[in-house]
This record gives C-alpha cells, structure tokens and sequence, in this order.
C-alpha cells in the first residue's frame, strides 16, 4: 500500500470505530440518552473524518464548472440524507463508498505491479571489463553497438549480441514463454531479457539498448494501452452521458412524484403529511444518486484488458493493444503462410531425378544460379552444393519472380525453376511422383532433370490447427507460393480447410481481399506469417500475426500480435486469451449495468434505501475488478 | 511529434475525464491517457511548443481533476 491508501486505510478504521456505536444509539439498540444535537455533532466526526477529501473535491468541482463528478454526487447524496434525519445511512454510505475506493485503488496498483513483475526482463545494467580485468557496473544505455559487455550467471543479459567466449544456458522463458533453457556457445545470437544461467559469457553487442529485444517488447507491451479497444471507448461516452443523466432523473424523481400528488391528490392517503411526502422522494432521490457513480464498470473495463495483454505476454504473446485482442476474439478464419509458418522452413535437398549428367553437377549448376538469392530454397541448394561459390562464374543473372532464375554459368546458359519456367521456356519436363518442392533444371535449353526439396512440417501444426478449430475458428487456409501438389498434401495432412496455392506474393495480399469479403457481420480474418515478405499482408489482414518474429523489426512494425517463438500452437492460445478476456469484459459491463439498472428501479419505487444502493455499487465494484484480475490467468488455456 | 509523460491519478474515470480535458487544449492534435500504466500519450500540432502547451494541459486537468498530476 502507497502513502495515499494507508492514510485512506487510517481514516476508513477510525471513522468505523465511531460510527459502530452511534449508529447503534441513534437506532436505539442500546440506550443512552443523548439530545438531539448532540448525535448529530458525534456523527459529523466520523462523516468529515472519512469524506472531507470527497466535500472539498465536490466543492472544486463546482467551482471549476464541471458539477456532475462522483464526488459531488456523493456529497449531495449524503448531506440530503443527514438533512433529513436519515445521520447513519448518510455517514454509512461515505464510509462505504471510501472503502469501495480504497480496494480499487489497492487491486489496480497491486495488478500494476503483477503485471509488471510478469514482464520483468528490464535489464538494470550493463558489465563492461575494465583493462586490469575488473569489471565495471553502467547503465545500458550508454553502452554502444559492437562492445563487448559480460554476463554472469543469474543475471540478465541487458544487449543484443554474439557470444565470443564462453558458454552456457539461458532462461528465454520471459521473452518467448517456453521453459526450456536454450544452449549457446561462441558465435550464438543471445537476446537481451534471457536470463543466464550457468557460465559467465562475453557478448559483442550488435545494437544499442534502445534497439535491442527487451527494450522494444517493453515498449509495445506498455504502449499497447494507448490503443483502446471499442469496448473501452463504449464505456468511457456510456459513463459521459450516464451520471448527468441519473443526476437530472434524481431531480426529476425529487420533485414531480410529489408535486403530481399533491396537486392531483392521488396516493396522498399513504402519507402522514405534506412533510413526510417530500422526505420520501427526497430520500428516493439520494438513492438514485449513490447508484450513479459509474466507477465500477470504468474501472474494470481497462483493466481486463491490462490483464489480460500481460497474461499473454507473460506466454510469450504480444498484443500491440486492447483493440487488437478484441478483434483477435472476433477471428473466425485464420489464413496461413505454409513456409515457416506451418512448416519448419529448413528446406532439404532429399533427392536428384532423371538427371543425364552427373547429379553433384546439376546441383552445382543450380547453386550457381541461385548464389545471390536469400530464399530458403536457394539456401538449401547452396548447402546441398556444399563447396565455396564462386559469384563470377555468374553472368547475366535473371530473376522472374514465381518462376525461378535464368542465368549464364561459365558462360552456358542455366535455368533453374518450376514447371512454370519450364512452360515459360518451352522445355518439355519431366512430373515428379514426390509432393515436395521441386527445381527443374535446364541446361543450354536442354532439360537435365529435377532436384527435390523437402520441407518438415512442425511438431505441432496438426494439433494446432485441431486447436484453432475447437476455438470456434471456422477456416483455415493455407496460402503459399508452392506446387498445388505440395499444397495440397500439406493441407490434407494437418486438418486445413482450405489452400491456395501458386500464388506470388503480391496474390497473397488478393487472396486475403477475396478471403476478407467473406468475413461477413462480426467475423474477423488473421493472418499468420513468419514475417519475412508478407508485412503487406499482415498489414492488410483484420489481424497480423507475425510468429517467430524476434529480432526481425519489419515484422514487428507491421503485426498486430507477435508471438515470440514460432510454436503454432500459440495462435490458438492467442484466440482463446483474447476470447476469454472478451467474455470477462461482456460479463462485467452486463453485470453492472444490470445490478445499476435493477437498483434504480428499486430506489424510485422506494424498495432499495441507501443501504441497497451502496452495498450494490461498492459489491459491484469489487467483483468486476475480482473478475477483470481473471484475465492474468492464462497460462491453461 | 509525440511525447509520453508519466502521471498521477486515482480513478479510471478520473483519467477519461483527463484525456479529454488535455484533447480540448489548444496545440493538442491528440491525446491518450491509459489508467492502467498511468501514462500520457500526446501528439501536438504541428509548431506548437510541447513545453507550453503541457502547461495549459496539467491546468487543464487539474481542474477536471483536482489531485492528478502529470510528470513533465
């Protein structure tokens, strides 16, 4: 607890104390005889001991023009009811009501500090070696790119960067959730916010603190409450329109019930009096106004949210804001890349066919041509070729986007590519019985058979998928670059409703419109890649996930959500976080607008005193925000 | 150009109550204020000087909301 809630705490306890007693008095429990004024006086102690910050706030308000505040209402509330003889409700709602502010205020610092303490890889400082080999303490920040910085077993590793000696385990468990130490020796990327765990290493920094992981995920996950979500912004107009409202109709319940009585005479039988006629609706109207505060559906609002972004980020799973997860709860189709994505991307050479010449020859051909080519398939022949490339044994290269390369190698004319390319230069070829990624090679425009390229598909993607399924997802489509063939096994073999195969990456982005256009009503589309060529697509999706995306900035500039490791299990959990933190937020708005709406009802006929209306407001207030703290656990999904 | 800044306050309304007070001020081209981690997200006009117009925005908000404070 701060200052400001002891202090609270204090007042709360010493107000009790007097107030028990009195109230026992004034309702003739226990007998003392005390004058009239004399109990007023004694119940003004514990009134102005506990709300006096409430009366002076009140008074502000009405000084600076803006009347309608929960201060103000209280204040009218509880002097009307001491006004009229009603001493112990009127102190017991200012009581109550402070205790509803103080848990709040304690439930909302302590989840700040859960939450904090989920996402704890802030790295404090940095160790740099001293020429003499001691080391030397200093903040992060002034350490620059290319250093050499030491880590120590138990602490955490502050920069991005290589180890060059040493080796050990890290603890990636807060920056991707899984819990398994992760092995790395010389020449090892390490990323900032691991915990090291066994030797000392020395790392050269690649980047700055600034740019490095931790720094960046701390950023997103503590910008990602800027971006409200539609519920929080329903919520914040709801409660701009409904405290002046509930005021005008307090006002309204106060004067025209009595007024229509005693001009049409009607009902007046039940009153003792003109007086007692009034002191009803009057009292009637305090009710009103201490149900008026629209505090417990404000605050538990955002705070599900909070929760529930640093419940997922705590598995591994970045929302960039409160809007992206209640989009996310909306998804009902989920469309994949396949490389990367649903398989593992480390694209094999498994086989050579139907080749005249000899087959280290072909595949030397083909990593040739492709030697200034990044994609994972050229990666895979020049690792296959497994000797040095020599660039300049290359000329007039050729790249035809979704066919393949054509270019000169010592001089004799390559081509290497799919079918496509093959049509495309009118060389008959041969079909290949494998559903694999398949490179036809064709030299001087001669066909010289195939090369075959295996992808693995990830341990999970199945049950991932049966995952997503379960989770209410209704299609899952798979759009890649590759063979329809591959496609089209891949598909069959993890439960995919539906692919698209043979598309270039600018189809991608067509695909997801043709896709999206079907996303009729409340339907959401996402879509998952592993970040590399499709930020279009990410961007254009309803929802971007982008998945093993730590370190590649692209990715995390154009995703919604980042998953930090590439486990596809993690989009169902993404779904289900969301969807559970959806339902708390629906639950917690109906409830309280349903208990508020119950309790003015019941004020206006007269059935709920001041007692009803105070428990209800504060007893709301504790179980929406006992129920928004739900939204941390997540772990089980 | 935007700028984040740290503040005080102890009500979620309250903090609603404190982005809109600091959207109406004059220089603000907008504003976000997240009760959660208690921060103050603001994008200003363009030309305008951050250090004057947070001044008008903290009298601003403190008259919506006596005791918040924003840290500049």
């Amino acid at each position: 607890m701060n200052k400001k809630q002891k202090n609270l705490l204090i007042r709360i306890i010493v107000a009790a104390v007097f107030f028990v007693p009195l109230y026992l008095i004034s309702e003739d429990y226990v007998h003392v005889d005390l004058p009239q004024w004399a109990i007023i006086v004694l119940f003004l102690i514990p009134y102005l001991t506990v709300g006096w910050d409430i009366l002076r706030k009140a008074f502000l308000g009405i000084k600076n023009g803006k009347v309608f505040d929960e201060c103000f209402l209280m204040t009218v509330a509880t002097v009307g009811a001491i006004a009229l003889g009603e001493y112990g409700e009127g102190v017991a709602v200012m009581l109550l009501y402070q205790v509803g502010e103080l848990f709040q205020s304690y439930a909302v610092g302590k989840s700040r500090r859960n939450i904090s303490e989920l996402m704890d890889i802030r790295p404090d400082y940095a160790n740099i070696e001293n020429d003499d080999g001691t080391l030397e303490r200093v903040d992060p920040d002034e350490v620059e790119a290319g250093s050499i910085i030491v880590v120590q077993p138990g602490e955490k590793v502050p920069i991005d960067g290589i180890v060059v000696e040493g080796s050990s385990a890290l603890n990636t468990a807060a920056l991707t959730g899984e819990s398994k130490p992760r092995e790395v020796t010389v020449d090892d990327d390490v990323l900032s916010g691991s915990i090291n765990m066994s030797g000392v290493l020395k790392i050269r920094t690649t980047a700055e603190f600034d740019e490095s992981t931790a720094s960046k995920i701390l950023d997103l996950v503590e910008n990602a409450a800027s971006r409200k979500s539609k519920s929080e912004n329903f919520i914040s107009k709801f409660a701009r329109v409904y405290t002046p409202f509930v005021c005008y109709a307090a006002l309204a319940l106060a004067l025209v019930p009595p007024l229509f009585m005693m001009i049409t005479k009607i009902g007046m039988a039940g009153y003792a009096s003109v007086g007692a006629l009034w002191r009803d609706w009057i009292l009637r109207a305090c009710t009103f106004l201490v149900i008026s505060c629209p505090c417990a559906v404000v605050i538990s609002i955002p705070l599900s949210f909070f929760a529930g972004i640093g419940g997922a980020s705590n598995q591994g799973i970045l929302v960039k804001g409160s809007n992206y997860l209640e989009t996310l709860s909306e998804v009902t189709t989920v469309a994949f890349d396949k490389t990367g994505t649903i398989t593992k991307g480390n694209f094999e050479v498994t086989a050579v066919h139907h080749s005249p010449i000899d087959e280290a020859m072909l595949l030397e051909y083909a990593a040739l041509a492709e030697c200034h080519s990044s994609h994972p398939i050229s990666l895979s022949l020049k690792r296959a070729y497994g000797k040095h490339i020599d660039p300049k044994r290359v000329t007039d290269l050729e790249e035809i986007s979704g066919h393949g390369i054509i270019a000169k190698v010592d001089g004799t004319e390559v081509a290497v590519g799919n079918e496509k390319l093959m049509n495309r230069l009118g060389i008959p070829f041969h079909h290949c019985h494998h559903v694999d990624t398949i490179i036809h090679v064709a030299v001087a425009g001669a066909y010289e058979g195939h090369i075959v390229i295996a992808d693995e598909l990830k341990e999970h993607s199945k049950e991932a998928i049966a995952q997503l399924k379960k989770a209410g997802v209704e299609k899952a489509v798979m759009l890649t670059g590759d063979a329809k063939s591959v496609a089209e096994a891949v598909a069959k073999e993890v439960g995919l409703t539906d692919y698209r195969a043979e598309l270039l990456p600018q189809d991608k982005v067509a695909c997801v419109e043709e896709l999206l256009k079907e996303c009729t009503g409340n339907r959401r589309l996402a879509f998952v890649g592993d970040g590399i060529n499709d930020a279009p697509v990410l961007s254009r999706a309803d929802i971007g996930i982008a998945m093993g995306a730590l370190g590649s900035d692209a990715a995390i500039e154009a995703a919604d959500i980042v998953l930090m490791d590439d486990d596809p299990m993690k989009i169902a959990k993404a779904i289900k976080i969301s969807r559970k933190c959806l339902g708390i937020v629906k639950q917690n708005i109906a409830f309280a607008l349903i208990v508020k709406a119950v309790c003015l009802v019941l004020g206006a006929l007269g059935f709920a005193n001041m007692w009803v209306a105070i428990i209800a407001d504060v007893g709301v207030m504790i179980l929406a925000v006992l129920n928004a703290i739900r939204c941390l656990f997540v772990k089980n999904l | 150009m935007k700028k984040t800044y740290k503040i005080e306050v102890d009500c979620a309304n309250c903090a609603n109550l404190m982005e809109d007070a600091a959207k109406k001020t004059e220089g603000v081209k907008d504003c976000t204020v997240s009760f959660m981690t208690l921060k103050m997200k603001v994008e200003f006009e363009e030309g305008a000087d951050p250090a004057a117009v947070m001044q008008a925005v903290r009298a601003n908000c403190k008259k919506v909301e006596d005791d918040c404070e924003i840290y500049l």
